[in-house]
């Protein structure tokens, strides 16, 4: 662990999980934490998926949407992608003195209206001001519960022989906020895909057991979220570089600045693991839900590298994909 | 064994990513060249560049490839020192840098000119901006590189051993296809200048195996899409109105006669070398590191002692390992296995 902290143990990749491992989790670990999913189970009478998450996206408004609608459908997918049907959120904003109140109201529609697609009721909440300069205009944390619908979701459970489903097209949201920071490239053609996994989630549950696993590849991108799937096992996952949808527009913002859309942020999107009897029928189900038109099966899992990620090239060819180093930079030609 | 080099950073990156070395026939191998920008930039300049962004009054403006090539001492990088308050901003452009100027007119702005005649245009239009507008907070630092004297230099070397070379398409863009003619009629052997999809990679590499079956060694451009045999005129012309040759430093190769640019005098005083008086200070390269080596094909990534051990993207050792278009950092993304 090094002397202070930088921006690329925020990145999502392997700085952030050294992070958690050598200087969070020794203070903090229990049973509940350790398993680091995208969400806690907490036992009780009637079962609960609890899950917290901080937003401090730059900029707030982005084409395709905004923090606070960010804010809403980061928590209630990780709810989601636990097995839980998100009920209650908690939004607590950390505003920068100097915010103009038309953007702060824009911001609190928009979550406003994110619940209400979601169905989740904003039960709880808290304001706080900083000084100018020390906040970048607004942040944003929310918490949430849900009941458990889907129980058991887990990397474990994956086995050879299982599919690789995708919900749709990769790396718009990481893509879109890139090109917003930039002002030679906005394009009204890229947009973040930010939208609640609820209902996709929950048209996966009926599955039961066949459904191995479920995440939304948020930083870090999709290869990133497989070698998660992968790591400190037996299997290996086979990606299938021509079956990945990815958008023209991104492939080629994606050229210019030099990123892989394998790597960059989705906010819409999930992956599921599904055992390969019912891998069709997972995919018909996501393509009959709105948000799941253009899912695909990227990919399969087996046991010929045992901890690894590999590409199939369109050539044919393979590559190894690892977890995301730092968080992606724009390149210089 | 045919040995062919891809003199381009952005042709290794995608060489790697694609797999098509899995595809060559057993006796032809790529070799990744002296192409990547900010690997080739020495040692003592990166230094130079980490103690000039301490100033309190200096904002450093490059592109997000230089935030985390290593310093002399182990850990340190731009990253680092903004993490520890440098201020540094990642730009799309030189012209973003000149925004930043005159909405800071208390802060000076250096702009780090770092690449090969790809970037060169875009650099030096913006200090003719500069100029033209009176932006006086503005400055370069111009680590700027030239292809052909590197290339020559490699080639006069005593272990040199390439069979033929890959050109560069996108440097090819500003040039012309022309600008490589003299590995076919000095150095005597194959050139082809190429596009970067992995198609365009296959057919470069078949053209220069068709040259040498064949026994030519001629200049053939495969990226006829985008390249012309004399390039931008545009790009040129102002190159050559902000920009003269000059010598320069490249890792692990020394002084290159004429490898670099600096400003021409009626420019000099966007001089950053000047403004803040840097001093370059003559550092070993890190134990063990083989980046001057890797470099200019000597080496390959997995030879060096410290690739995949010590040195790692997220903890890297020399420049080879982090830069997008590093051949230590396509190695390692893209398979050591």
């Amino acid at each position: 662990m090094e002397d202070i902290i930088s921006l690329d143990h925020g990145s999502g990749g392997k700085k952030t999980s050294s992070l958690i491992e050598k200087l969070i989790l020794p203070a903090l670990g229990n049973p509940v934490l350790n398993e680091l999913g995208d969400a806690a189970v907490l036992k009780g009478a009637e079962d609960l998926v609890f899950s917290t998450d901080s937003f401090v996206v730059s900029p707030y408004f982005f084409p395709g949407g905004d923090i606070g609608k960010l804010a809403v459908c980061g928590t209630v997918n990780d709810i989601a992608m636990q097995g839980g049907i998100p009920k209650y959120l908690s939004l607590a904003l950390i505003i920068e003195e100097g915010l103009p109140a038309e953007d702060l109201r824009r911001v609190i529609a928009s979550a406003a209206k994110a619940a209400e697609e979601a169905g989740v009721i904003i039960a709880t909440g808290d304001t706080k001001v900083v000084e100018r300069g020390k906040g970048d205009g607004i942040f944003i944390n929310t918490a949430g519960i849900g009941f458990l619908a889907c129980p058991g979701l887990s990397p474990k459970n994956i086995r050879p022989g299982d599919k690789v489903l995708v919900s749709g097209t990769v790396g718009d949201h990481g893509t879109a906020v890139m090109l917003a920071r930039s002002p030679l490239l906005v394009s009204a053609e890229l947009k973040s895909d930010c939208r609640a996994l609820s209902a996709l989630a929950q048209a996966l549950y009926s599955l039961g057991p066949d459904l191995k696993v479920l995440r939304d590849p948020t930083r870090g991108g999709v290869a990133t979220t497989l070698c998660e799937f992968a790591e400190n096992t037996k299997n290996s996952v086979v990606l299938d570089e021509k079956s990945l949808p990815v958008r023209p527009q991104v492939r080629s913002a994606c050229d210019i600045l030099g990123l892989d859309p394998l790597y960059c942020a989705n906010e819409g999107k999930l992956l599921a693991v599904v055992s390969a009897e019912r891998a069709e029928e997972a995919l018909a189900l996501l393509k009959g839900t709105e948000g799941g038109e253009d899912a695909a099966v990227i990919g399969y899992v087996d046991d010929v590298h045992p901890g690894r990620v590999i590409e199939k090239t369109p050539l044919g060819t393979f590559r190894i994909l690892t977890k995301l180093a730092g968080a992606q930079l724009p390149r210089i030609c | 064994m045919y040995k062919l080099m891809e003199v381009c950073g952005t042709h290794t990156m995608a060489i790697a990513r694609a797999g098509i070395r899995q595809l060559l026939p057993d006796n032809v191998k790529l070799i990744s060249g002296p192409g990547c920008p900010v690997c080739v930039t020495d040692q003592s300049e990166i230094d130079a560049v980490l103690s000039l962004s301490e100033r309190k009054d200096v904002i450093v403006c490059c592109y997000g490839d230089m935030l985390r090539i290593p310093g002399s001492e182990r850990g340190d990088s731009l990253a680092k020192r903004i993490s520890r308050g440098a201020r540094a901003e990642i730009v799309f452009s030189p012209a973003d840098a000149l925004d930043i100027a005159r909405a800071e007119p208390d802060k000076q702005v250096v702009f780090l000119g770092i690449g090969f005649e790809t970037t060169a245009p875009g650099t030096a239009m913006a200090v003719k901006l500069a100029k033209e507008r009176g932006i006086e907070n503005f400055s370069l630092l111009c680590l700027l590189k030239r292809v052909e004297p590197a290339l020559r230099a490699l080639a006069a070397g005593p272990d040199f051993d390439i069979d033929g070379f890959l050109c560069p398409g996108h440097v090819a863009v500003i040039t012309g296809a022309e600008a490589f003619r003299f590995i076919a009629e000095d150095l005597r052997l194959p050139a082809v200048v190429s596009g970067f999809e992995p198609e365009d990679i296959i057919r470069s590499c078949s053209m220069l195996l068709a040259q040498i079956r064949e026994g030519r060694a001629e200049l053939e451009n495969q990226y006829t899409r985008a390249v012309r045999p004399f390039g931008n005129p545009l790009a040129l012309a102002v190159m050559d109105e902000v920009l003269e040759p000059s010598d320069c430093l490249m890792r692990g190769m020394g002084i290159i006669p004429g490898g670099g640019f600096s400003l021409r005098k009626g420019y000099a005083a966007f001089d950053a070398k000047e403004r803040f008086g840097l001093e370059l200070k003559d550092v070993p390269e890190p134990a063990g590191c083989l980046c001057g080596q890797v470099i200019q094909g000597k080496a390959e990534p997995s030879s060096c002692p410290l690739f995949g051990r010590t040195c790692v993207p997220e903890d890297p050792v020399g420049p080879c390992m982090v830069s997008s278009e590093g051949s230590c950092a396509a190695a390692y993304k893209y398979g050591r296995n």
